[in-house]
């Protein structure tokens, strides 16, 4: 690939350079604005954007396998951990491929406030080198596209958290494939897509301001999660059977891989390598601090002992928590959003889900549900125009253009969006389980469940000696 | 012959072992088992869900003697396994029937 691309690299640089050698004469600054002409407008390739941009999508997919997979496994008991780690990692070729059809032409593609048009990038036509000026001015629109899979991936495996344990391979697989189709690309489009009902930046009617999808990934993967715990129903002997982690140390290699590749989440999702980048990365680490602090503290106060499970579960629910946040934020209230989103998730998992005993298994929707749906809300208040200059005078609103920064009117905007989401999952969720579990069944047999998923799913044991 | 079934703290087996080897006793069979008596489990917490481990690791060692080397190895292992403290475990003397030496045939104490 290099060999044949080289020599076009050549000639572009002759093309140039020819003018400012023609004019060796002219003064600096006609020299410099001529250099600025020839530079092109504002959509030619920055090799440093892209290269942040290609790690970052590599990082992305790092938090699903083996970040996600490793967590998760790490969670569940000994029986079901290939089922649990197949869960997420058939993600990784269901999705890809239906992105390549029409996933991501149906979330970036131009269409209505709703969705984009699926035929426009079908079978990513037309999706190269040449960057997407609306998305991405400056790194090839591949590239984009490539980074947006993989958060299409990690969403639907979010889910999965909710269900270990006892659902049906075939049913899952034709559940996530009608969740990112009907739920995922959809939302996908409206919060980022151009025209989006969302888009704060493109041409949207509400501006929700989501830098790297709390509302996107997190809370709609949180609201479909407490759906999905519901519908299915609680794991056989749940809560009076002792259900403990068969192997917490995997679990936090999990989380430490999460957390880096969350850098290329949320400060990848600034699409160019510069200022905005590092800020996002900033906030994404002190929120994972604070968070870390928050429910660590917490656990230690009521229950005697900081367990380190539970400090790790801080991190990723500071983690989800500053998602939407980053980017909007400063470093101090990222740090107060994490802390706060620490001490939340607690309660979301200890008490909410003690009260309504609900069988969120991995607690998908205490973690990332509430995390995000808080860091959402926090973000109405936080957001900053002096961190992210773009939300002082992009958004027009009846003729005038209007801050989106930290107001009581950008919360109701938050909030509506919030809520929009949860109603989307939750009713969509709904409505597809119900589907699919008419067509295959949802559970699998008591037997399956008592002997495992992976004998009985899979016909593998993890653990073999 | 006598069968001596003793379940011990896990941490007291090589103490044990030391003292049966020194009045002479070699040959043991151990296993890691779970179980409880007086001693209470404990408390787990993840994620705020506490689990009560009522089963404590405990540690079984099974040896056959002859009869006059039974008072002994019972007060070898009660001496070397002993803490004082609830959890120490128990010692059982059960009686055995016959004993073959697989390789030699040999049987009885022959085969100890």
């Amino acid at each position: 690939m290099n060999k044949t691309h080289a020599p076009k690299r050549c000639w572009l640089l002759l093309v140039f350079l020819t003018p400012i050698a023609a004019n060796a004469a002219a003064t600096v600054e006609d020299r410099l604005a001529r250099l600025e002409a020839a530079a092109g407008p504002a959509t030619a390739t920055n090799s440093g954007d892209n290269a942040w941009v290609l790690a970052s999508a590599a990082l992305v997919l790092m938090m699903t396998a083996p970040g996600l997979i490793l967590f998760y496994g790490g969670l569940v008991r000994r029986k079901n951990v290939l089922g649990t780690m197949m869960q997420s990692m058939i993600l990784m070729a269901v999705v890809s491929a239906l992105w390549m059809v029409y996933g991501y032409s149906m979330a970036f593609g131009e269409g209505n406030p709703f969705f984009g048009n699926p035929t426009q990038y079908f079978m990513l036509k037309g999706v190269g080198a040449a960057p997407n000026a609306a998305y991405a001015p400056t790194v090839p629109q591949e590239s984009f596209m490539l980074f947006q899979m993989m958060f299409a991936i990690i969403t639907p495996a979010l889910v999965s958290g909710a269900i270990a344990e006892r659902m049906r391979f075939k049913a899952y697989v034709l559940f996530m494939v009608l969740w990112v189709t009907l739920i995922y690309f959809p939302l996908c489009h409206m919060v980022w897509g151009k025209g989006g009902f969302f888009n704060w930046s493109l041409g949207g009617r509400v501006p929700v301001l989501d830098f790297a999808g709390g509302m996107v990934v997190h809370v709609s993967s949180g609201a479909s999660a407490l759906v999905c715990a519901v519908v299915l129903g609680k794991r056989i002997g749940f809560p009076s059977e002792p259900m403990p982690p068969h192997n917490v140390v995997l679990s936090l290699i999990g989380v430490g891989l999460l957390w880096v590749g969350w850098f290329g989440f949320n400060a990848g999702s600034a699409v160019n390598a510069g200022a905005l980048a590092s800020s996002a990365f900033a906030a994404t680490h002190f929120s994972a601090t604070g968070a870390a602090l928050g429910w660590g503290i917490t656990e230690w106060l009521l229950k005697g002992k900081p367990s380190v499970l539970g400090v790790a579960s801080g991190m990723v629910a500071g983690l989800a928590t500053i998602t939407p946040a980053s980017g909007f934020v400063s470093v101090p209230a990222a740090f107060v959003i994490g802390l706060t989103g620490g001490v939340v998730c607690y309660a979301a998992v200890t008490k909410l889900k003690g009260a309504f005993r609900y069988d969120d298994s991995l607690d998908v929707f205490g973690v990332h549900g509430v995390g995000s749906a808080l860091g959402l809300l926090m973000l109405g208040l936080f957001a900053s125009a002096e961190i992210n200059p773009a939300i002082g005078n992009t958004f027009a609103a009846g003729g005038k253009v209007v801050s989106l920064a930290g107001s009581f009117s950008q919360l109701g905007n938050q909030a509506l969006g919030l809520a929009f989401t949860v109603g989307l999952a939750v009713v969509g969720t709904f409505i597809i389980l119900k589907v699919v579990g008419a067509v295959t069944g949802l559970r699998v047999t008591p037997e399956d469940e008592a002997s495992g998923l992976d004998l009985a799913e899979h016909g593998e044991r993890a653990y073999n000696d | 012959m006598k069968k001596i079934e003793a379940i011990i703290q896990p941490f007291k087996l090589e103490d044990v072992k030391e003292a049966l080897n020194a009045i002479g006793l070699r040959g043991m069979t151990i296993s890691e088992v779970k179980g409880f008596g007086r001693q209470k489990g404990h408390k787990e917490i993840y994620r705020g869900a506490e689990y009560t481990v009522d089963f404590v690791p405990k540690q079984k060692i099974e040896i056959i003697v002859p009869d006059s080397s039974v008072p002994a190895a019972t007060e070898a292992i009660q001496r070397a396994a002993h803490t004082g403290k609830i959890g120490d475990g128990k010692i059982f003397v059960l009686n055995v029937e016959s004993a073959i030496r697989i390789r030699t045939e040999e049987e009885g104490d022959n085969a100890l």
